[in-house]
């Protein structure tokens, strides 16, 4: 087995180590906490990982992400590059989407719910919410970093605007826009689950409630695990296709 | 390696009533920010001629190059090309840059086709502009290298692609600034060499700007030097030396000399020194 995976391995069974070892303690004082022993744990998860309906919740769950992540790109690319070309633009808006990015998203829960109703629509809204600014951020900065001879070159050659956004400016700046995305991913899985809490009949957010309503207390732990391992996959995902794309380059 | 002729009759002037690619009378221009720029210029380039444009570094070298590819509109004065005055980059000229500047998305072959099919160029089928994109990468040396990308090239290979891509628009007028001088010496000089191989077999003119008086020297019909703040064009040479030139020593030595001695003296006075060094007057 090469190094690389050994130390990980290590690391990953000392946690799972000390999680059994807090739990045994804890159990002598609350005996409920028992339930929440890695074996346990364990055993529900191979019981969840031959259940339907645990995939449907997971299915629920991804289709949020990728709808979240899809209107933060159709909105966060073209706001990012218009920051990038416009310096008006820029400067009206930075202050303003400085102060709204260090809102927390599940603040507008609220005002979510009100104006879009219960169920998908106010979690898309605050995933997308959450993942615009990494995005749009990312997408200005390499607007600002595009080669001022690329510039030229499509000037040279007499290009149309649509033919310098589309053969120069996207291109140019697919790296600035996939690191973005990446930083994305890691806020949408983190604001999915709270944001999956509330008003939804699916995803995991709203497994750990139900598990927790049903006293599942093992199950609860196998979703937690579920969620570690879904974003982890999630965000090597998002790096391979990142360095696949620099690889090229 | 080409489908080109070699060897050609030169080109019938009369096609366009004019005899000069490029023409430009009373040219000036002025950055607003800085007000930097140059001062009065016109020059003529005649089919298939390459013309050098050297002169010390900040007189404007690159700017009037700009102007003249019709990139940016000059203050006063005109440019026309092939007889028509110039609104925006003529889709029969192209650049090349200091840096090659390539797409790095793009393999070298995609790189060299960059822009063919834009909607300002001439209009031409996929399977002609393939051709004339192998045409181009094989002149430059490159056939074998269509498929790599432009990170596994080295200095020299990119601008060689960067070269090939002006050639495969077929330009009649190639605008290169200081193509070379990124390089080192002995790649500089194959490219000097390439440079003057290709656009001849592609009967094409150029304007090389460069602050290099050897290169300029080495590949140029014409030398126009540019000093001053604004910049103007004070001298001018015409260089019948036959390639190659490094084989004819003692007409380069004294074209070198003849040239240093105008560029001293052009820094020393700051204005317009008179035509010739023998008509100054002493003081
Ligand atoms: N975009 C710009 N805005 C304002 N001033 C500029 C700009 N570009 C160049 N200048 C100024 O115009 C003058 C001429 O610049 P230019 O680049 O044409 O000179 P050059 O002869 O090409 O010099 P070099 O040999 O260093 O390339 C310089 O003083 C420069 O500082
Ligand atoms: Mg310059």
């Amino acid at each position: 087995m090469p190094a690389t995976l050994i130390l990980p391995l290590l690391g990953l069974a000392l946690a799972a180590a000390l999680w059994a070892a807090a739990t045994l303690l804890l159990a002598n004082e609350t005996p409920i906490l028992a339930n929440f022993a890695p074996a346990e744990a364990f055993r529900a998860l191979s019981r969840l990982a031959i259940d339907p309906v645990m995939w449907e919740h997971i299915g629920v769950s991804l289709q949020r992400v990728a709808v979240g992540l899809a209107a933060a790109l159709a909105i966060g690319v073209p706001a990012g590059v218009l920051t990038g070309v416009s310096r008006v633009f820029a400067q009206a808006t930075t202050p303003l989407f400085q102060f709204l990015r260090m809102i927390s998203p599940l603040s507008w829960m609220p005002i979510a719910v009100m104006v879009l109703g219960v169920g998908d629509a106010p979690v898309y809204f605050l995933l997308a919410f959450a993942a615009v600014w990494p995005i749009l951020l990312n997408t200005a900065a390499g607007v600002a970093q595009l080669d001022r001879n690329w510039l030229m070159l499509a000037r040279s050659l007499s290009a149309t605007r649509a033919e310098t956004l589309f053969r120069v400016v996207l291109p140019g700046i697919v790296a600035h826009i996939l690191s973005g995305v990446r930083l994305a991913i890691g806020i949408i899985w983190i604001i999915l689950v709270p944001a999956e809490m509330l008003g939804v009949s699916a995803g995991l957010g709203y497994f750990i409630l139900d598990a927790r309503d049903r006293l599942a207390y093992p199950e609860l732990m196998a979703a937690i695990l579920v969620i570690g391992a879904l974003g982890f996959l999630l965000d090597y995902g998002a790096r391979w296709l990142y360095q696949h794309w620099l690889h090229k380059g | 390696m080409s489908a080109r002729p070699a060897t050609t009759a030169p080109a019938p002037a009369a096609a366009t009533g004019s005899s000069a690619v490029l023409d430009a009378a009373g040219l000036s221009f002025a950055y607003a920010r800085s007000g930097a720029g140059f001062g009065e210029v016109s020059l003529a380039i005649g089919r298939r001629e390459i013309v050098c444009l050297l002169g010390g570094s900040g007189c404007g070298k690159s700017t009037l190059l700009r102007v003249l590819a019709g990139l940016e509109a000059p203050a006063a004065g005109t440019v026309r090309f092939l007889g028509q005055p110039l609104a925006r980059p003529h889709p029969r000229s192209a650049l090349v840059f200091q840096q090659a500047s390539l797409l790095p998305w793009l393999n070298v072959f995609d790189n060299a086709g960059f822009g063919l099919d834009f909607k300002h160029q001439p209009a031409a089928d996929a399977a002609a502009r393939k051709a004339r994109v192998r045409e181009a990468l094989a002149a430059v040396g490159l056939a074998a290298h269509e498929r790599a990308w432009p990170a596994e090239l080295s200095g020299g290979q990119a601008q060689r692609v960067a070269l090939a891509r002006a050639l495969a628009r077929e330009p009649e007028l190639l605008f290169a600034d200081e193509p070379f001088s990124a390089l080192d010496a002995i790649t500089r000089a194959e490219m000097q060499a390439l440079l003057v191989d290709v656009v001849r077999r592609w009967h094409a003119a150029v304007l090389l700007v460069t602050h290099d008086i050897d290169e300029a020297i080495l590949v140029a019909d014409r030398i126009l030097l540019m000093a001053g703040r604004p910049g103007r064009i004070e001298r001018e040479w015409t260089v019948g030396i036959p390639h190659p030139r490094d084989a004819h020593a003692e007409a380069v030595t004294a074209l070198r000399l003849n040239i240093l001695s105008a560029l001293r003296e052009a820094s020393a006075t700051g204005v317009p020194p008179s035509p010739t060094p023998d008509e100054e007057p002493s003081t």
